[in-house]
Parts: structure tokens; sequence; C-alpha cells
């Protein structure tokens, strides 16, 4: 411990800080533009300058490592005239754009200049002119704007991996730029937008959108992917604007995907606002009332095994709740089914289907072995905390397959099953690394345990990682990255039917043993409709309203209360910012008015029992699941197989990205870079 | 009772002085006005009917910043923006409701382009409510119509800024 005085108050602080940090755990706030807690020190903006007792010149608080006995001084007078100073300098170069800039409003530069900029400017030169760059289709530049912090460059390299961005130039005539003038080829580059303290680098489908004080702010939970990053999504009126990260350490830190932060603009789109029914091949709009008596009939009529129902990706536990409910009570049917595709699912126990190391506990793993998955697009938040462990600890990392670029270094198998199976029967250098490895980190991706395999491809690992002692209450380095938001969530709540693991419903729609199909926001289902009566419940008018008989138009996951539990299985709470459009209602809402009609008798008489009555049953499975014993799958065949890493199309993956013409244009100026033949 | 004020009630002194301010009145010139074939004298800082400036080449001076509705103590002010097809920032929407606002001058005070500026029309009541909504369009034109007054309203008050 270090004790040392900030403007004469002792602190007593440990060692290794800096002085501005200090200074922040004294409760003294210093003006920065360069340093920000995640990235390295650059020391160039030069705001916060402090005073040194016995030091003649004024120091840069954030590069000084803070020692025994030093007297900081933030308050003086010379301190405020150093900091003017750099102010007007900073100021002399910056345009005075602040009415037409986005960034007016929540501007580092704007603000700080309110209590150390000067009235006039004494500067008489022409100022500096800078091109705009071309940073892609999500991020827009204003380079004569930008005050040379540098945080952008930092990110890029340090955070995002891509070292795309960088400066040219020195001094008045640096300017930032990317590699050729290409966009930026990361799924975090938009983070540079909050990270620039001035408005050079803004938000390009928000540009000119709304003023941040005209914004209603929400705090809720991002469903693009699994991950469940915390996001606060800024509404004006009914449209979403724009949505921003909030800081969760154990989640997402500072940093949203690009395809969180930009799909917004599909909730704009191809919304379904009625209810629709389907007469001779065409859509009509219909009442409420009159949708949920055709509904009736078709139940009545139906026999109960030949009703199936399946939840999409972008279901809120709530809804997932009420269904199983509506199901196993009101319709008495048990064909209820989470997963879309053939993914392999053990839900004998919790942990088979979490990614159990949690996020935070990446940073700790020794050994990371990825089979069958691409973090990357699977789970962009999580790939930049492999990223982060490879930074801080040089992690070994290895994959089964060659994904192309991580972002980091790793070594790669040629994709071969049987390497697994040397793995387990100890027959691979592999399995020496993961015997020897304190904290080995196992990540199953979705190609894996969709493919033919992966049966044996998961029991096998498990039990190998068992019989080492490495799945404990210390370290369980079994991890499960899952598909989407509501998978774990989905099973949670057992919304499954398997047989051996597999996907019976699905099996069985396949073969076309069902009459009646009941979609609840499910849009990603490769089936051949036949004689099947289709309901479709959703937000989005996609692949599953397409097929559809009736369609009940639901709510985006940013107009309802929901919970979702992320692929830790850590459960998060997503609020209402927006209201559903016109006709239609919350997903919970219809389901219960649908039993309503059916039986005269509603499942729940309003969303606190529904809420409370899921809580119950969440945490009395977690109790139950978490006192069952380990059980070992004997008699494993083993296949050979060569495994295909099936990249899913990360900008298209759901009906939200699909409709969000932002999306589009990230995929097109994709597409356009690697046609121009420059990456091999 | 003082002995002044029983001389001033017998001699009727007050009534008098009365008197004679009202005959002099007579022959001084007449302070009313005949409204509405005469008007008063207006104060270039006077703030009457808004109107929304264009600059000397017809390009619309408001960029859309959003600082006059913020700034409105009664939200009589609604901008929507977005991005015109050469780039630059313009309003999409500017509505006034006319009966909500104060006229207090605030929006005039905080537009960094001389955009909105109440100018010296006080004559625009109306027979409907709807017609005191006022839109872009109306804006615009209000500025075109009064423009030569504005600008040398603006100049005359351009020193005490």
């Amino acid at each position: 411990m270090l004790k040392l005085k900030v403007n004469n108050i002792e602190v007593e602080v440990e060692e290794g800080l800096t002085v501005l940090q200090v200074c922040e755990k004294a409760g003294v706030e210093i003006p920065r533009f360069c340093y920000h807690e995640k990235l390295s020190i650059a020391g160039n903006c030069r705001m916060c300058l402090v005073e040194i007792e016995k030091s003649p010149k004024p120091v840069a608080s954030c590069a000084m490592p803070a020692i025994e006995g030093m007297n900081i001084k933030t308050n003086t007078e010379f301190v405020e005239k150093a900091r003017k100073g750099v102010m007007e300098f900073l100021l002399a170069n910056h345009p005075l754009d602040c009415p037409v800039c986005d960034q007016g409003g929540e501007c580092d530069l704007q603000d700080q200049s309110m209590f150390y900029g000067v009235d006039k400017s004494r500067y008489k030169e022409n100022k500096r002119e800078v091109p705009e760059k071309n940073m892609g289709p999500l991020i827009k530049t204003q380079m004569t704007r930008c005050i040379h912090c540098t945080r952008c460059i930092r990110f890029a390299t340090e955070v995002a991996g891509v070292p795309e961005l960088g400066a040219i130039g020195r001094g008045e005539d640096m300017q930032i730029t990317t590699y050729l003038e290409q966009s930026m080829q990361s799924e975090l580059s938009a983070n540079v937008v909050d990270l620039c303290p001035v408005g050079a680098l803004t938000s390009k489908p928000y540009v000119f959108e709304a003023r941040p004080w005209e914004l209603k702010k929400t705090e809720t939970i991002d469903v693009m992917d699994a991950i469940g990053s915390n996001i606060r999504v800024d509404t004006y009126g009914w449209e979403v604007k724009r949505v921003l990260p909030r800081i969760n350490e154990d989640i997402n830190e500072e940093w949203i995907s690009d395809k969180t932060r930009y799909a917004c603009d599909g909730l704009l789109n191809q919304r379904l606002d009625t209810p629709y029914i389907k007469y001779n091949g065409k859509f009509e709009k219909a009442s409420w009332s009159e949708v949920f008596n055709i509904i009736k009939s078709k139940f009545k009529n139906a026999d109960k095994e030949k009703i199936c129902g399946i939840s999409g990706d972008l279901v809120n536990m709530e809804t997932l709740y009420i269904f199983k409910e509506f199901f196993n009570k009101t319709l008495g049917s048990h064909n209820i089914e989470s997963r879309s595709d053939h993914t392999y699912l053990n839900p004998d126990k919790r942990e088979n289907y979490l990614f159990n190391s949690a996020i935070n506990g990446i940073e700790e793993a020794d050994f990371i072995l990825l089979i069958g998955s691409n973090p990357r697009y699977e789970a962009t938040i999580l790939n930049a905390r492999i990223r982060k462990s490879y930074m801080k600890n040089k992690t070994k990392i290895i994959s089964l397959n060659d994904v192309g670029d991580l972002t980091y270094p790793y070594s790669s198998l040629n994709g071969d099953i049987e390497n697994i199976k040397n793995i387990v029967e100890d027959k691979h250098e592999i399995s020496n690394l993961i015997k020897e490895a304190k904290k080995p980190l196992i990540i199953f991706g979705q190609s894996a345990l969709k493919s033919n395999s992966s049966k044996y491809i998961f029991e096998s690992v498990k039990s190998f990682l068992h019989k080492n002692n490495k799945i404990s209450n210390e370290w369980n380095s079994l991890n499960v990255i899952s598909e989407n938001a509501s998978t774990v969530g989905g099973f949670d709540l057992g919304l499954y039917k398997t047989e051996n693991g597999s996907n019976k419903v699905l099996k069985d729609l396949e073969n076309h043993k069902f009459e009646i199909v009941y979609l609840l926001g499910q849009d990603s289902l490769k089936f051949k409709k036949q004689n099947e009566f289709i309901i479709y419940q959703g937000s989005h008018g996609d692949k599953g309203a397409e097929m559809a008989d009736i369609i009940l138009p639901g709510a985006a996951y940013t107009e309802q209360n929901g919970y979702f539990t992320n692929l830790e299985g850590i459960l998060q709470k997503a609020y209402k910012a927006s209201y559903p459009p016109e006709e239609a209602k919350e997903d919970w809402l219809i389901i219960n008015e649908l039993a309503e009609v059916m039986n005269h008798r509603k499942l729940f008489n309003d969303k606190d029992e529904l809420d409370s009555s899921l809580i119950n049953q969440i945490n009395l499975y977690i109790e139950k699941n978490n006192s069952k014993e380990f059980s070992d799958i004997k008699n494993l065949n083993f296949e050979k197989e060569l495994l295909k890493i099936d990249n899913e199309d990360y900008y298209f993956s759901n009906v939200i990205t699909r409709a969000s013409k932002t999306m589009f244009e990230c995929k097109k100026a994709k597409t356009n870079l690697k046609s121009t033949g420059t990456d091999g | 009772m003082k002995i002044s004020r029983i001389f001033k009630t017998i001699f009727l002194l007050d009534f008098l002085s009365g008197l004679i301010i009202a005959v002099k009145e007579i022959f001084k010139s007449k302070k009313t006005i005949n409204y509405p074939f005469e008007k008063g004298k207006v104060s270039p800082r006077f703030r009457g009917e808004h109107a929304l400036r264009r600059y000397a080449n017809g390009e619309e001076r408001c960029i859309a910043c959003k600082l006059c509705e913020a700034v409105c103590p009664a939200q009589a002010i609604t901008i929507e923006s977005s991005e015109r097809e050469d780039g630059s920032r313009k309003t999409t929407r500017y509505d006034i409701d006319m009966m909500k606002c104060i006229y207090c001058g605030l929006c005039e005070e905080s537009c960094p382009v001389d955009a909105i500026v109440q100018g010296p029309n006080f004559e625009f009541s109306t027979e409907t409510r709807e017609e005191l909504y006022y839109n872009k369009e109306k804006l615009l034109d209000n500025g075109d119509r009064w423009e030569s007054i504005l600008a040398a309203n603006i100049r005359a008050d351009n020193f005490y800024r």
C-alpha cells in the first residue's frame, strides 16, 4: 500500500496505479480525452495535467505512476492554467461544428470546454482541414474534428484485434485512417464510435437522427446472440433510434457487437401489425377474435398427439413458460421443442448446455480448445474475451478446424473427428495439454453439436474431462456456446423432447406426422410444408410467417419485459423500451388470451403472477439439477467424419437482422471487400 | 386639519390644477392611433410571429441542431431531422404550436445561425385552432415575406449582443 496526498488529503492506495487512478479513488475527477480504462495508456492529449509537489512542470497524470509520499494537487491555479492552455490548443484546430455534429450533447470536448475553454480564440491562422475517410457502412468520419487521442487505434489493435486503423503524418498533419481506406474488418468496429471523445467518428445509420437529450433511455438486455450483452436502448416515440453498450464487467465489459448495435433498424421494417388469415394462398387482415376462434376450432378437432409447438430464437422466458403451460395444460400435448435443427442435447444436467467456466473465467484459462466453433461469429463478445486472455497470458489456443482469422493466433487441426478419438484415448498431444493445464477451456460450438457424430464428440470429451478431474466445483472446463438468446432459457424450462439427444419433434415434423404446428417466433425451420396447419406468432414477416396459415402479431424484444438466460446461465431481465405496433400484442398475452378462448380460463391472471411462477420454476429446477450426480454415457459409437464449420450468416442470423437495412449494407461491404481479390 | 388644506378645499385648487392639465392637452397632438389603419412603432427586439430565414442564395438556414427545441420552456417546438441527399443536416419537420408558445424569445436567442427569429408581426390571429399549428412551410414562408425587416432588426440589435 502507498500513502500519498491528493489535494492535501491523505489517501492509501494499492501499488501499481497511475496518478489519475489514485485521484479517481480519492474522488477527484480529472479531465481526460486519451485515457481509457480498458485501453493502453497513450498520454497524448495532455488534458489530465496535475501539479505534483517538487515537480517544476505539470505532469500528465494518466501516464505517471503513483509513488509513496507524492503530494498531488488538482485544484490549484497552476493546474487550471495548464489545462486551459491545453484546451486552447485542442480547440485551435477543432471546427465550431457543434450544432451540426451528432456528438453534440454527449461530447467530452464540449463538456470539458465548458470548464476549461476560453471564450475567445487567439488563433487567427487557417484551421486545419482533413479529408473524410471511408470506414465502411457503420462509421461516419469527419476527421477535421479529430483531436488525435488515438483511442480508436488502440481499440482496433488491442481489443478488436484488427490492426487496420492507424495514424499517418505527425504533428498537425497527423491523420487517422484505415488501411487502404477499407472498412474495418471487425464485428466490434462500431465501438470506436463510443470511444471517440469528439465527433470525428460517429454512427452512420444514426446520422442526424436525434439528439441525446430527447431520447428515452431504457437499460435492457440484448438478444442478438446468446451472450446477453447489457445494452441501453434509446427510443424516440415508438422508434428505436440506437443501441448503446452498458458496462457489465462479467459479460460484455464495455463493448457490444455491430449486430447488437445496428440491427435495431430492423425493428421498424417488415413488422406484423395485425392478425392475418391465409385464404387461397393470400393473406387477409383479420381481427383477434376471428383468429382465436379459428385456432380454437382447429385445436378442438385435432388429435392432441398431432399438435406440436416449436419456439424460436428471440423468445423471452415468460413466453416460453406460458407456451409450455398452454401446451401441457390447455392442449394436453407434450410435443414442444425449442431447437430448430438436430442439435445434440443431453438435458440430464444443466452443465451440459452451459458455458460453465463463465465469460470472466476465460481470462483465467491457460489452455483453450475449440471444437467445431467459430466464436468470432457465434459469440463476438466472447471472442473478444478470448483475445484478451491471449493478450494477457499468451494462452495456448487450439481449434479442431481452421476457421480463418479469429483475431488471435491459434493452431488448428484438420477437422477430423479422429482427433477427438485420439484425444479422449490419450493418444494425442492435446490430451496431455488438457491434463497439464490447471484451467483448461473446452468450447463446443454449434457445428460440433449439429454434426452427425455430435453425441460421440460431446459425451466422449465430457467423460474424458471428468476422468481427469477437469469438471469440478472449482473449475468446470466444459463449455458450450449456445446458439441463441433463448436457447438456455428453453432448455431450463424443459422445452425439448429428446430421444437419445436427438430432436424428436423435428424428426416427426419432417415425416409430416403433425396436423397443427404452432411456431412461436420460429423462422429457421428447414422443412417442406405439406398438409400442416401452421400458426405463426412473431414480430416480423419472415420465413415462418410466409408458410403460416394464421399469423398472430407479437412484440419484439424491445417491446416487452422479459427474462433471458445467457449462455453462462445468468438470468437477466430485458425491459420494455417501446411498444408493439398497432394491433400487435405482447407475446405472453396472446397465449394467455388464446387459452382463455379455448378453456374460458386464463392461465395466469396477470404478468406478475406469471413472473413469480416462472422464477419459482427456474429456482426449483436449478436446485434440483445441481444436486444430480454426474452420469457417464457408455457405449458410444465412433464414426469417421470430417467436421465442417458451418459459418452462420453473421449479419442475417435472425428476423430482426434480416429486416435491417444496415445489416444488409454491412454484408454488402464485406462481400465487396472479398471480391477485390486482395485477401488471397 | 392644517390651514393649507382648508385653503385648498375652499378655493378648489386641486380641481383647478387638473383642469389646467386638461386644457393644455387639448392643444397637444393626439396620442392614440387609429388601429388598424395606423400602427405603432415596433422595437427591433419585438417578439412577434416566428419565421425561419434563408440565406441569400435561397438555402434554408436551419441546420436542425435542436437547441431551440431543447430551450423552449413551453415545449412548443417539435423538430425531426435527417440527412439530406447532399449530406447536409436539415430538418424534415419543424413545427411550432403558436398557442403553446409564450413568446419568450429563447428560441431566437439560442439559434446559432439566426434561422428561427421572432418578427415584428403580431397580427396573426386565426379563426381556427388548427391554423395556429405552424409547420416548416409556413415558417419559411413567413421568413421570405419578412426577410428585409428581419435582417434589418438583427443588424440593429447586433451591437448589443
